[in-house]
């Protein structure tokens, strides 16, 4: 069967089962914006083609599948390089295609060409620029075998116009061989040696952590994380990026490690003697400063990704394997260590002395975020999916939402990017409608990609933002009021400019606002109520709140900000 | 391809360097892959040398010194795996190397240079591969030492101008390759 480049990148989507497309026509994509007319693939047309990337990595958080988009060349595929960054820093599964300029313009600064293979170089797990029609199948299936195996992460596929204008012969790759990627062997086997020496090293630690990252969930390894966590009774902390992964509600769980972590999570990790790191990376966010992190601890690390063993920390114990396979092996084998009676009383007082909290709320307003996120997590069905933006609002969305299965937390970790929640609620929608979703965001974020909720409201996502307004870019303006002397610099923003309610509505959305705990309950129930359309509360909120526990930029974890009413505390 | 983005402040032939020898798949593209991967994790390129490998069609061979201090060897094999177009890395301790490279000078000369010339390219074992009359243009195929060597003592004569290719290298003889920490 002879058809157009343009239709065998549709049909190759088709087989590789994508159901949906985020994305935005231009000049060197056009040809392939045609067949999408007679293809099932639902498109979703964005208002900014970040949103079209932000869209398909909330996609995949929520989905576990790979998150797809498409866009033209040049500014087209510029501004979508901020989401393949972020999805790359996450290791989320993402296949991104870019129209280009025609073969024989490539190299001539034609029209909208920009060297995106070039540029994205850093930021792709790989990338292909397809240089004949017959090859589209190929770079096609290729891309969503490496976006989807080994460490995921995302991968781009440029089409020069006249590739997807000329016609080819259709057939599609049948089997790894005939992807033709000889440098690619993602699959590691467990060593047994060293699950010996893991099994070895579990049985004689008295003070454990199970120090685990999003790899876990990238390795859908929670059922085995959780029977492992169980019989060992080994306890469990979950970092930004793993919030989900077991249950916040378990006995065993100690919540997030890290700059904004519990108490007990970093003080575990602290004391520890023995750290099983599965899926995770030994981040700075985490470890604060290294040589000072974990001290007293042995290290056995799993990873997928065998370049993250010894890149942070020296191990004793490397398993080099999926996160799900190493956790099976480990609990095959029923390594574990004796009784931990002594080390989970000592996990105990410090969970009683210093848990989570904040300031009581005020009846006159303004409210306190913290209480916001609890009020909104309460009313809401169990299983509500949670995106947010990146700053205090984040932070406190982690610590203060109980998050109790994979796929409910979809959240932006290693490049922390502003805008990210609004485009990724509405991904996470696209891929599991059944759940509420809600995004949690910043006044300062909001603003960065608001736009998106017109695709919302046009295409039938009814998502909830609760903007956190505190008038400030509040996470900076934590910093300077810590560590600048309170020298406010360029964080001011204005609750009232925009007006966030009329925006919602220019936008099609339902527009809220609550100044107090008894309007903020109104504005909740109203916004659950609500399943048609998007729904954007306005929460005002305490400028003044910061956000802790706390361990600065490059200070150890022992020295831990706690809240100031626990202050003093033994 | 000249090396100047990525090459580090490193001594001539420097005692902590570790020879990789990658072969890569031929596309468009890979040596930038590899040196783009080299300079964004801040690992010191010494030289680079890049032709197509024992199958020609499908493969090239890239023969990389790097800086082992600014480098963790394991690090460098880890990541390198990492690009989907790296095949095979095999890293050659300096020790267990034999190693050459290729240099090509031309020098000015005159009748008050010609003797002191000869003597240095005699001493040197090069061979002169071209001259006119007012220049000559030698050849060596040496160690990095011996290049090294030639280079210093070329130096002592104004108006030269001198290539090196960096070097390639195979493991000597009877000494097994190492490949530490295979990421795959
Ligand atoms: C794209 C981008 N620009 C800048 C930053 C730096 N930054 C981190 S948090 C933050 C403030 C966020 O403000 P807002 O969305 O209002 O959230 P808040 O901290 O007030 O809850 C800024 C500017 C960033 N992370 N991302
Ligand atoms: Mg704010």
């Amino acid at each position: 069967m002879e058809i157009t480049g343009a239709q065998a990148l549709i049909k190759s989507l088709e087989r590789e089962g994508v159901e949906v497309v985020f994305g935005l026509p231009g000049g060197a994509i056009l040809p392939v914006y045609d067949p999408i007319l007679d293809s099932p693939i639902r498109h979703i047309l964005v208002r900014h083609e970040q949103g079209a990337g932000h869209m398909a990595e909330g996609y995949a958080l929520a989905t576990g599948r790979p998150g797809v988009a498409m866009v033209t060349s040049g500014p087209g595929a510029t501004n979508i390089v901020t989401p393949i960054a972020n999805a790359h820093m996450d290791s989320t599964p993402l296949v991104v295609v870019t129209g280009q300029v025609a073969r024989a313009a490539i190299g001539t600064d034609a029209f909208q060409e920009c060297d995106i293979t070039g540029i994205t170089m850093g930021i792709t797990k790989h990338n292909f620029l397809v240089s004949s029609p017959h090859e589209i199948p190929r770079a096609v299936a290729a891309a969503f075998h490496i976006a989807t195996t080994g460490r995921p992460g995302p991968v781009l596929v440029d089409l020069p116009k006249d590739v997807a204008q000329s016609r080819m012969e259709w057939w599609y790759p049948e089997g790894l061989e005939e992807l033709d990627l000889p440098g690619y062997r993602p699959l590691v086997g467990l060593d047994e040696a060293e699950l010996e020496r893991a099994a070895a090293l579990l049985a004689t630690s008295e003070r454990p952590v199970l120090y685990v990252g999003g790899g876990v969930l990238k390795a859908r390894a929670h059922e085995q994380l959780r029977a492992f966590a169980e019989r060992t009774r080994i306890p469990v902390v979950t970092t930004l990026m793993a919030r989900g992964a077991f249950p916040d509600s378990h006995e065993l769980a100690l919540g997030m490690p890290g700059m904004h972590g519990t108490y007990a999570a970093v003080t575990a990790l602290q004391r520890a003697d023995l750290l099983l790191a599965v899926g995770t990376r030994f981040d700075d966010r985490v470890t604060g400063r290294v040589s000072a992190f974990a001290p007293g601890a042995k290290v056995i690390h799993v990873d997928i990704d065998a370049a993250e063993i010894n890149k942070i920390r020296r191990v004793e114990v490397a398993l080099r394997a999926d996160a799900a396979g190493a956790l099976g092996a480990l609990e095959e084998m029923g390594a574990a260590p004796a009784n931990l009676d002594v080390w989970w009383k000592e996990i105990r007082t410090w969970q009683e002395s210093y848990p989570l909290t904040y300031d009581p709320p005020v009846e006159a307003g303004p409210l306190r975020p913290q209480h916001v996120i609890e009020s909104i997590h309460a009313a809401s069905p169990e299983g509500t999916v949670v995106a947010a933006g990146v700053g205090q609002h984040q932070m406190w969305a982690s610590q203060f939402w109980r998050f109790e299965e994979p796929g409910t937390w979809i959240n932006s970790g290693g490049a922390g990017t502003m805008g990210f929640g609004v485009p990724a609620a509405i991904g996470a929608k696209v891929g599991r409608p059944e759940r509420t979703v809600w995004c949690i965001d910043g006044d300062g974020c909001f603003q960065m990609t608001a736009q998106e909720l017109t695709t919302a409201r046009a295409e039938g996502i009814p998502i909830k933002v609760a903007i956190l307004n505190n008038a400030y870019l509040g996470m900076v303006r934590q910093w300077q009021e810590m560590f600048y002397e309170e020298r406010y610099s360029e964080v001011y923003l204005d609750a009232d400019l925009p007006d966030y309610v009329k925006w919602a509505e220019a936008m099609g959305c339902v527009g809220l606002r609550a100044r107090t705990p008894a309007e903020m309950r109104v504005a909740i129930e109203e916004a659950n109520a609500i399943n048609d359309v998007p729904v954007v509360v306005d929460f005002r909120t305490d400028t003044s709140e910061k956000v802790f526990p706390m361990v600065a930029a490059g200070a150890s974890n022992d020295d831990i900000m706690v809240h100031p009413s626990q202050r003093g505390r033994a | 391809m000249s090396p100047e983005p990525f090459l580090g402040d490193v001594e001539h032939s420097p005692v902590r360097h570790h020879i990789l020898s990658v072969l890569v798949e031929n596309k468009a593209g890979v040596l930038a892959r590899v040196a783009g991967l080299f300079a964004r994790r801040g690992f010191n390129i010494y030289s680079l040398a890049v032709a197509p490998a024992e199958s020609h069609e499908r493969f090239s061979r890239i023969t990389i010194v790097v800086d082992a201090e600014t480098a963790p060897l394991e690090q460098v094999f880890g990541q390198l795996h990492k690009l989907v177009n790296v095949v095979d890395i095999s890293d050659i301790a300096p020790d267990d190397a034999v190693e050459r490279e290729l240099l090509l000078a031309t020098i000015a000369t005159d009748v008050d240079n010609r003797t002191s010339l000869l003597d240095v390219i005699g001493a040197a074992n090069a061979s002169i591969i071209d001259v006119d009359a007012h220049h000559v243009t030698v050849m060596l195929a040496a160690t990095p030492e011996g290049c090294d060597a030639l280079e210093r003592a070329l130096e002592a004569h104004p108006g030269v101008e001198l290539h090196r290719t960096g070097r390639v290298a195979v493991p000597r003889l009877g000494v097994p390759t190492h490949e530490p920490a295979r990421s795959r």
